[in-house]
């Protein structure tokens, strides 16, 4: 649920500034820790039934979400998501959230009553020493050792009983994809809690010691250790073979941009069929009065203008679902991990870069997991180069008006495709570029280590990609809702006076003709006339809404024709003009979403004030250039 | 080799993480980095005592997956030729 400029700010700012009331009458707190990609957020879903970011590599939660668990026959319990921990000692901002939590420093929120440790099943050894350090906080505590089923699967077992005699604390075999096992967790939040029992612990801060203490617990509780994952080795001989390794991953790419433009194509026909004719059917049936002009020329061909996209950006969140789920993504770190050296970060950065390719807002949230500060400033600084997907329906706009649909490499991947796959790749290079510069200026700093945890790889379930679609179609109706529909209705009032006769002025004359005539000389240089000029005013809201917008000026047009915006832009523009404003939306930061996170997460108005300043700056100049050359 | 001579004498023969072939699998001695870092590297299995073996490399040979403790950890050579193993 976190793809999206709403949930990034709206609901991650600590929704529950709520001060908790005296102790004796106050819901139980119970904190979900354990180490990273280990089912923490799967489980809290669960008991929930909220829909937290799963995904399958290390990182994915890097603040806390609250959650109340409805018990029958019982009182409410208040649960508290954590990012994953590896140790109670922090080093990244992520890792800090837990701690400040588990230690109740975290403005807003009391000391949590209870823990839930959740573990990896098939990797108990390695996560014990994680359980030592959080009973020594000596809350009421419950162990879960999830992924059951893996763990089975793959011929491993072990004793709970006698491992909760070890611990001196319950202990329950789970598996939070399937629901095996979660009534036990139920049992334990409603259940009287009891401090856990005085068992030996190893001295916390000598790790050896720790572990030699995790190798008895587990020998002791008669775990066996899974056989290692066959599958997962097999398929890292393909993603990651020198040869193999590069070709699939162009190949799928290639396919992705190829799906991404045909394949969406009917479905977005058919969407724009059903928005044309219904905004038809309006027309016929109402009287023309203002009313109907609001409702056909401003918010018909306004909002759905942008939600003729959907079908192509659920695609594209399909993909990187797909991508997320599976686990190739941590491959994927690695393999970029030498080309972000160049540019002075490591690859861990590219995790972040990566899913700004659906939306920079929860990238930069994620790049807490960043140990260094001036990497994760340097990550935060050029997450909005890349393609994000509110800049798909602008690309998708243009590239179809300009570029003819051609064969380009072989039968598979066509111009319009390739055009589109160069944006992308135009994106990631401005960022690289731009943290290579910051790297070696005003971010120098030591060369940080790469440690990254490969996951095992993992078939992702129908159930969760079509949740995230489902809740992605919310998002997207939701902003169209309200955004671009807010935009609209404004922008279709600046059309609509000063009225002649009662009627709306020829649009040159009207309040929005004549402001985006104002800002012309500005924009001329670049190859754009001022109806451009007013999509640009109206996209510092958010990027798509251009195409709403353009959508509303062209509505307004007397002579408009069937073909729509795309015929209608093409006499507006020239290809240099074209090309330049798809440079223009590459480069510049139009999204305010993105700016008060940046905001937020570096605490002051600087440094999103600088980039603010240099991707406009950038995106003016490169634009200037490219009309100059092909205009 | 090339690396041990930076080490001095004591590195001369110690073979370091970076030395090890596809596949080879070798026991862990010690960790020559900044305190903070080598915990953290600790905390994820590279512990004296513990078996450690070396499996694919991204394509361009850096950085490496290494096999430790059941987990697969992503390691850059720079980091690898700092973590020491065990004379058989
Ligand atoms: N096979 C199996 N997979 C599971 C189970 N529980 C969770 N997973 C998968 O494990 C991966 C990680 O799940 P998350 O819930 O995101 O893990 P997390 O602990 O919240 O991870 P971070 O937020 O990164 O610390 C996802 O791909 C889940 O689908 C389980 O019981 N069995
Ligand atoms: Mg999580």
């Amino acid at each position: 649920m976190s793809d999206c400029h709403d949930c990034g700010i709206a609901k991650t700012a600590p929704a529950l500034g709520v001060v908790p009331p005296p102790k004796a009458t106050v819901q139980r707190l119970v904190a979900i820790v354990g180490p990273p990609n280990s089912g923490k957020s799967t489980l809290f879903n669960r008991l929930t039934g909220l829909r937290q970011k799963v995904a399958n590599f290390p990182g994915v939660t890097v603040e806390h979400h609250l959650g109340k668990a409805h018990l029958p026959g019982h009182h409410d319990v208040d649960l508290i998501d954590l990012p994953g921990v590896y140790s109670l000692q922090p080093r990244s901002e992520d890792e800090r959230v837990t701690f400040d939590v588990l230690n109740g420093k975290k403005a807003g929120l009391r000391a949590p009553d209870a823990v839930v440790v959740v573990l990896d099943s098939t990797n108990l050894s390695r996560h014990l020493p994680l359980v030592a350090s959080i009973l020594s906080l000596r809350l009421p505590t419950f162990v879960v050792l999830n992924m059951a089923d893996d763990l089975r699967q793959r011929g491993g077992s072990v004793d709970v009983e006698s491992l909760a005699n070890e611990l001196g604390v319950p202990v329950a075999l789970i598996s939070a994809n399937t629901g095996e096992g979660v009534s036990s967790v139920l049992r334990f939040l409603t259940g009287g809690i009891a401090i856990p029992k005085p068992v030996e612990l190893p001295v916390l801060n000598d790790l050896p010691a720790c572990r030699q203490w995790a190798r008895r617990v587990s020998d002791e509780s008669g775990y066996n250790r899974p056989a290692p994952p066959v599958w997962t080795r097999r398929l890292d001989g393909i993603f990651l073979h020198p040869v193999w390794g590069p070709l699939v991953f162009l190949l799928v790419v290639g396919a992705v941009f190829q799906t991404i433009f045909t394949g969406a194509r009917p479905l977005m026909e058919a969407v724009q069929a059903g928005i044309g004719n219904s905004g038809q059917w309006l027309r016929g049936v109402m009287p023309d009065n203002v009313l109907r002009s609001l409702l056909i020329d401003g918010i018909w061909s306004g909002v759905g203008a942008v939600i003729v996209f959907l079908p192509q950006i659920l695609l594209l969140f399909l993909f990187i679902a797909v991508l997320e789920d599976s686990g190739y993504l941590a491959r994927a770190a690695l393999i970029a991990d030498r080309t972000m050296a160049r540019a002075g970060l490591q690859g861990k950065s590219f995790i972040p870069l990566l899913s700004a390719y659906a939306c920079a807002v929860p990238a930069i949230m994620a790049t807490r997991t960043i140990e260094s500060k001036r990497d994760r400033i340097a990550t935060i600084l050029v997450a909005p180069f890349m393609t994000c997907s509110a800049r798909l329906p602008v690309y998708t706009l243009i590239i179809a008006a300009f570029v003819p649909d051609k064969p380009f490499i072989g039968p598979f991947v066509y111009t319009r495709a390739a055009a589109m796959m160069g944006l992308y790749v135009l994106g990631f290079a401005a960022a690289v570029f731009t943290a290579r510069v910051l790297k070696s200026s005003i971010l120098k700093s030591e060369r940080t280590p790469f440690v990254l945890e490969m996951p095992a790889y993992r078939m992702p379930t129908w159930n969760s990609i079509g949740l995230r679609l489902l809740d992605r179609t919310k998002a997207f109706l939701k902003r169209a809702g309200t955004v671009i529909l807010g935009v609209s209705v404004i922008l279709w009032v600046l059309c609509s006076v000063p009225m002649v006769d009662g009627h709306a002025p020829p649009i040159e004359q009207s309040l929005a003709g004549t402001l985006g005539r104002t800002i012309e000389p500005l924009i001329k240089p670049l190859g754009f006339n001022w109806k451009i000029g007013i999509g640009l005013i109206t996209s510092l809201a958010a990027r798509e809404v251009i195409v709403g917008t353009l959508g509303t000026i062209y509505g307004m047009e007397p002579d408009r024709d069937a073909a729509g915006l795309q015929a209608a832009l093409h006499r507006d523009l020239t290809f240099g003009g074209a090309l330049a404003l798809l440079v223009f939306f590459a480069f510049s930061m139009q999204c305010m979403s993105t700016l008060a996170v940046v905001r937020r997460e570096t605490g002051g108005w600087k440094w999103p004030a600088i980039q603010f300043t240099y991707m406009g700056v950038m995106a003016y100049i490169c634009s200037f250039v490219v009309n100059r050359i092909w205009g | 080799m090339q690396l041990s001579v930076k080490d001095g004498a004591a590195g001369l023969s110690a073979r370091t993480l970076a030395d090890l072939r596809d596949n080879e699998e070798a026991m862990l001695d010690h960790i020559e980095l900044p305190s903070d870092f080598a915990l953290r590297l600790m905390e994820l299995g590279f512990l004296p005592g513990h078996a450690v073996a070396a499996a694919h490399t991204a394509p361009g040979g850096d950085p490496r997956v290494f096999r430790v403790d059941g987990g697969e950890i992503a390691l850059r050579r720079e980091t690898a030729r700092h973590i020491f193993l065990r004379k058989h």
